[in-house]
């Protein structure tokens, strides 16, 4: 892992997590991933992979090993207690004439 | 296509004429201009300075194109085709404005493979053939800082359609200068062995260099018109921007190089350039016309 985050050859250069935000208003999305020897040129490289047909005006770039990902092992303790329960969903409400958006 | 530019430009002369204090220069620019293109079109005496602009991008951009599949990264696979791929666009419409300016029909495929090697007008510095990767760091580095001045200044150009073409390219080449410079700096302050190599890159592409700033006539004239800008001006903010990067990067600036290049804008080549055009114009000459 420590040597991962040294790059000394281009064999061992860090996986970058690309995030790309299509405009303003709108959260930024994964685009993918690249690599890159550290993070300024990440960002350049993820300019030239991931928005070069006008996708984004915004990119987060971050170090794949930072990200603590959900396992899939615990797939049904994470995901599935929230089956049954419809009541989470804003579904239930009368709304009220006059309310025009909503 | 010649139709507009040479109505524009039958109709601009009588104006010139009617300006009767301005006569005298008038005249002889007109006389001037008419030596250099055909009559038809009074601007196409800037049609070579136009083409050392486009040659310059068009021999750049195709070297570039042989850096696919053999950069260091695919990342970096992608990012030298866009660089290409922002020169090749500059030399489409460069070309396809100095065609017009000619007033002769020819348009940007025909100036572009239909042309021999001594009417190519491009430095030597862009055909030289690709060196390893510091060194072809070290040609962008000087290359899109020449670049970047050149546009800066012809934001100004009386030729509204350079202007126009500048107001574009200026911030392609920003970005082409920035990661040129990004490696420069990362090879040069990074292992022993790049450091060597980049050092070895800005030596290898120093005699090169000096030609970007030669006043050759076609510059001057255009200079004159306001349509171009004297090479010669753009030298000292391009070395002032190399040199920046160059000492951030723990590198030194090449002493006097004992040869340099010279006569690329008078259509006189290296060796290798018969070669780049060969590649590049075969294809276009072996089937004329062919569309896809």
């Amino acid at each position: 892992m420590t040597d991962a985050a040294t790059p000394t050859s281009r064999d061992n250069w860090p996986l970058w997590e690309v995030f790309v935000r299509a405009k303003r208003g709108l959260s930024h999305v994964h685009s993918g991933s690249l690599h890159a020897p550290d993070a300024e040129m990440a960002l350049r490289n993820a300019r030239d992979l991931y928005t070069r047909r006008q996708e984004g005006v915004s990119i987060w770039v971050i170090r794949s090993e930072d990200i603590t990902a959900s396992s899939p092992d615990e797939r049904d303790s994470f995901f599935d207690p929230a089956g049954d329960k419809v009541y989470r969903h804003a579904s239930f409400y009368e709304v009220p004439e006059d309310v025009e958006y909503l | 296509m010649t139709d507009p530019t040479t109505s524009t430009a039958t109709e601009a002369a009588p104006t010139a004429t009617t300006a009767t204090e301005a006569a005298p220069t008038a005249t002889t620019e007109r006389t001037l201009l008419r030596s250099q293109g055909p009559p038809s079109a009074p601007n196409g005496g800037h049609t070579p300075y136009l083409l050392g602009l486009a040659d310059d991008a068009l021999i750049y951009a195709q070297r570039l194109g042989e850096w696919l599949t053999r950069a260091p990264q695919i990342e970096e696979d992608m990012a030298l085709g866009n660089v290409g791929l922002d020169l090749l666009g500059q030399a489409r419409s460069l070309l396809t404005r100095a065609g017009e300016l000619e007033g002769a029909g020819r348009d940007e495929d025909d100036l572009a493979y239909l042309r021999d090697e001594r009417e190519f007008r491009n430095v030597h510095l862009v055909e030289q053939p690709r060196g390893d990767f510091g060194e072809e760091m070290a040609r962008m580095l000087w290359f899109s800082s020449y670049q970047h001045e050149l546009y800066t200044a012809l934001l100004d150009s009386t030729d509204e359609v350079l202007a126009a073409i500048a107001a574009k390219a200026v911030k392609e080449v920003a970005y082409h200068r920035d990661h040129a410079g990004q490696w420069v700096v990362r090879l040069g302050d990074g292992t022993e062995v790049s450091h060597e190599r980049m050092q070895a890159g800005l030596e290898a592409v120093a005699p090169y260099v000096a030609e970007l700033g030669d006043d050759d006539r076609a510059s001057v004239a255009a200079a004159e018109a306001g349509v171009g800008i004297l090479p010669s001006s753009l030298v000292e903010g391009t070395v002032a921007h190399v040199q920046a990067v160059v000492a951030q990067a723990t590198l030194s600036m090449p002493d006097e190089p004992r040869w340099r290049s010279r006569g690329g804008r008078e259509g006189v080549h290296s060796e290798t350039m018969g070669y780049l055009l060969a590649e590049m114009q075969h294809i276009h000459r072996s089937h004329p016309g062919a569309k896809w």
